[in-house]
């Protein structure tokens, strides 16, 4: 048996509340709302036409010269990713190849990328052209497509598209060749990627892992999807900061939105040598699978969950009541947060009513496989600052949620942290983080 | 977190497959074994004037045979419903239990989890094409997002547009087992499955599981992916002979078979099998993944992740190349892959490299994308089991700068204990899984 303990050293995040993690716990704090009406495309006819998107950039300004070039073949899913690893790399005080060639600090072989991602839409106004070309008689028609249509597709146009792209640009960037992996489980991916990341460098096969998640959903593929899964909310188009309202007894569904968070994990051995800066401990992960027919649900007892949080809390040895924090997937879903609460629930026993609870996407908004990192970035900025703000949009809890959602900012001692999710699909996760700061826990 | 015993032994106790050669794993071999092409003109859609019009397809196909509850999986798309017949095989190789909700087969439900490379779902091609035509206004270059939302509201199904989404072929493979364990998907390209099999056996050697489902599924047979890889030029074009088509490490390679299918397998602690008393077909020894981290669209030319890779796994599994006994190799049949598969094959084999057998059943199966790895890793177990080494077929014409041992055309007889299969994908993703036979 070894006992690597890993550790977060820096932190990167691009969010509809800002273009970094700062930006976004800054925003977080004073209970802003990054969801909007939807300006990437006119979302008339849409059930829901707001969402949270993240403020204008430049992706030339994130990438190296050597890189400008490639960024041709970035879909926005890819750029997101790019800069949060750009933030959490220069975070951590690490030097790579993208950081200050010059100067590396790092031993590439010994760097793992692991990232969660979305299934990335393609781009339809780029692929227009080529189908208008492929039409008989105002139809479209496969035969002219494969003969005329098909050579107007941009020849890399697959590269764009291919989720494992997040991971490839930011170690083709970062010059990171050690184990690489992309996690594409929906709004799960990305606490899932950490904890893979987590564990690979818990076994020995690398020192240090970028990780996390990014997805861009403000595309009308996207969107209309969750439309016709009912999973975004069709009311409060007038009143974005109001929509997205977890555990609230008026929730009407989910906003979704846009984001990266990426984590710089290190063994905590490396981190100390080097007097890194040391957020937190990732302390323990734990997964599961809802059961449920209903395959864009969770479980309606939240057993999934469940599972996920008491084996995270026992691969950290600890109690519900070492836990000072939850953030839970919250997704504004009526029945799945209720599902979500009882999951929590039962896995807190007592605890569950006293430890705050404090969902982040009625402010963030979903931004699917970007979610989880955001979250783990958002709860090791509230245990180092031992302050947990306000939840918003939950003015009236929903019954039979028996959570003590935060109503009102609280400074504490965070000792422990959970975070949790679960997908469409079934895949739960849940990661506890621990407050290394003098070792005052346990 | 940093729970690790790396004594705890990894086997192999159940294998199922759905892909081109057929829907079992006894099928696959046999026609593995007799040279037998998967390959044919494309029938699931109109690839008639596509610049390749041949791809390796599962034909006759029907998921109710493979499983009781294909109500509960109605809506799957191709890659799912592929693998919940290797799950449900698998699975019943390996004596657990499916389609019931009281297992009696001795895993517990929250130690048993699941890892695939998946691929994601074709889109909803008739609404999808149909949506843009409507929606495209051709004089101002825009589209009419009110248009495309009528279309796409009025035609589009929601349980067809969730089925994309790549982490539904594990979704399917949890309901049909109740597997409470760790679950994961993963998606680096054409190397997924090989990666995800490595991972569940971390994850069994770390304790958190005494079993995992482990493989992959992918379907990218549908107009966008073949227009994808037509683009890319990473397809064989030799629509004169389709058979044929699939040549690795020939002089005359011009691209690889586009395939489909699932393949997987359940790893299993020694001391769970060893309880439950079931054949064990082979032990996991070994794993290493890295990344080329060199350019997005080339694999770094000497080869630099692949070697990575193969050292990272012979480390882990305590071995020197010169006990590898066979290689199965991503042999694609493209001109990039083969050859620098073969440098770094030769990088670390040193004097070992041309008398350790290397062949690629892509030659018959095509190219299962994120199932591919899982496929091929099957063969590997099959050749321990038997002692053959399956052939590379089409290789008639060698190319000179390609001079391993890469069993031209015929299976060979001969002594395997210690088979290494390759996995390279687009975007520089490598990872290699060691597999030995089960000695006690």
């Amino acid at each position: 048996m070894c006992s690597t303990r890993v550790v977060i050293t820096g932190l990167g995040a691009i969010t509809p509340l800002g273009l970094t993690a700062d930006e976004m716990w800054a925003g977080l704090c004073a209970g802003s709302c990054g969801i909007g009406r939807i300006t990437a495309f006119d979302p008339v006819g849409f059930t829901c036409r707001i969402a949270g998107q993240a403020p204008d950039y430049d992706i030339r300004q994130y990438v190296p010269k050597s890189h400008r070039k490639a960024t041709k073949l970035m879909s926005r899913d890819i750029e997101l990713s790019v800069i949060a690893a750009q933030e959490a790399l220069t975070d951590s005080g690490l030097k790579t190849k993208g950081i200050d060639a010059e100067n590396i600090n790092v031993d590439p072989a010994r760097v793992a990328v692991n990232i969660g991602a979305g299934l990335i839409s393609c781009d339809l106004v780029e692929l227009a052209p080529a189908v208008a070309a492929s039409v008989t008689e105002g139809r479209f028609d496969i035969r002219k497509w494969g003969k005329e249509g098909l050579e107007l597709v941009t020849p890399l146009w697959l590269l764009k598209y291919l989720p494992n792209m997040l991971a490839c640009h930011i170690g083709i960037i970062h010059d990171l060749q050690g184990p690489s992996n992309t996690i594409t489980c929906g709004e799960a991916g990305s606490h899932l990627a950490i904890a893979e990341a987590g564990q690979i460098i818990a076994r020995g096969d690398s020192d240090i892992a970028v990780a996390g998640g990014a997805e861009a959903k403000v595309n009308p593929i996207v969107m209309i999807r969750q439309c016709l899964l009912r999973r975004a909310t069709s009311e409060n188009n007038d009143d974005p900061a109001s929509a997205c309202r977890p555990f609230d007894a008026d929730a009407k569904g989910s906003v979704f939105g846009e984001g990266a968070g990426v984590v710089i994990l290190e063994k905590l051995t490396r981190a100390q040598g080097r007097g890194a800066r040391i957020y937190a401990e990732l302390a323990g992960v734990g997964q599961s699978n809802s059961l449920n027919p209903e395959y864009e649900h969770l479980e309606p007892d939240g057993k999934g969950v469940q599972l996920a949080i008491e084996k995270a809390m026992a691969d950290a040895q600890i109690e519900p009541a070492d836990l000072d924090l939850v953030i839970p997937h919250g997704t504004g879903i009526p029945g799945d947060d209720l599902a979500e609460a009882k999951g929590i629930e039962a896995a807190l026993g007592e605890a569950a009513r006293k430890i705050p609870v404090w969902p982040t996407k009625s402010m963030l908004s979903n931004t699917g496989a970007a979610c989880g990192a955001l979250d783990v970035i958002a709860a090791v900025c509230a245990m180092n600052e031992s302050r947990i703000p306000a939840a918003k949009n939950c003015d009236r809890i929903a019954d039979g949620c028996n959570l003590n959602i935060v109503r009102q900012p609280q400074s504490r001692k965070i000792r422990y942290a959970l975070c949790c999710s679960y997908t469409f699909g079934g895949q739960t996760a849940a990661l506890v983080l621990k407050n290394v700061d003098g070792e005052t826990a346990k | 977190m940093g729970r690790m015993d790396t004594t705890k032994r990894v086997v192999i106790t159940g294998m199922g497959v759905v892909c081109p050669l057929g829907h079992d794993v006894e099928t696959l071999w046999r026609a593995i074994l007799a040279g037998k092409s998967g390959v044919g003109r494309t029938t699931i859609f109109d690839a008639s004037t596509f610049p390749t019009t041949f791809d390796a397809e599962v034909k006759d196909y029907e998921l109710a045979e493979h499983v009781k509850s294909a109500n509960l999986h109605k809506d799957s798309n191709r890659g799912s419903a592929f693998v919940l017949g290797a799950a449900a095989e698998a699975c019943r190789a390996a004596g657990i239990d499916v389609d019931t909700a009281n297992p009696t087969d001795g895993i517990d439900r929250e130690r048993l989890g699941i890892y695939l490379g998946a691929g994601e779902g074709s889109v909803d091609n008739d609404v999808f094409f149909a949506a843009i035509v409507e929606a495209w206004d051709k004089e101002k270059s825009e589209m009419d997002w009110g248009r495309w939302a009528k279309v796409a509201f009025g035609r589009m199904t929601p349980m067809r547009e969730l089925e994309q989404e790549p982490g539904m072929p594990a979704a399917h493979i949890a309901l049909l087992t109740g597997a409470r364990g760790p679950t994961r998907s993963c998606l680096t390209a054409c190397a997924a499955s090989t990666q995800a099999v490595g991972e569940a056996t971390m994850i069994i050697r770390r304790g958190d599981a005494d079993a995992m489902i482990a493989g992959g599924a992918h379907s990218m047979i549908h107009p966008l992916g073949l227009t994808g890889f037509n683009r890319l030029t990473a397809l064989s074009t030799r629509n004169d002979s389709p058979q044929t088509a699939s040549r690795p490490f020939t002089a005359s390679r011009d691209g690889f078979v586009l395939g489909e299918g699932a393949a997987i397998v359940i790893l299993e602690s020694l001391t769970s099998a060893e309880k439950r008393g079931v054949e064990i077909l082979a032990e996991v020894i070994g794993y290493g993944s890295s990344a080329d981290a060199f350019r997005v669209t080339d694999m770094h030319e000497e080869g630099r992740g692949a070697i990575q890779a193969i050292n990272a796994a012979l480390a882990d599994a305590g071995i020197g190349y010169q006990d590898v006994d066979y290689i199965n190799a991503h042999g694609t049949s493209t001109m990039e892959n083969d050859s620098i598969e073969t440098k770094a094959i030769k990088a670390v084999f040193k004097e070992r490299a041309k008398k350790t057998p290397v062949s690629s059943v892509k030659s018959m199966l095509g190219h299962l994308i994120g199932a591919a790895g899982a496929a091929e890793l099957i063969t590997c177990v099959l050749a321990i089991r038997d002692n053959i080494v399956p052939p590379t077929i089409n290789l008639h014409d060698h190319d000179p700068g390609l001079d391993l041992d890469y069993v031209p055309n015929e299976s060979r007889k001969m002594p395997v204990n210690i088979a290494m299969n390759e996995s390279f994908g687009f975007g520089g993703q490598n990872n290699v899984v060691i597999i030995k036979r089960y000695n006690g």
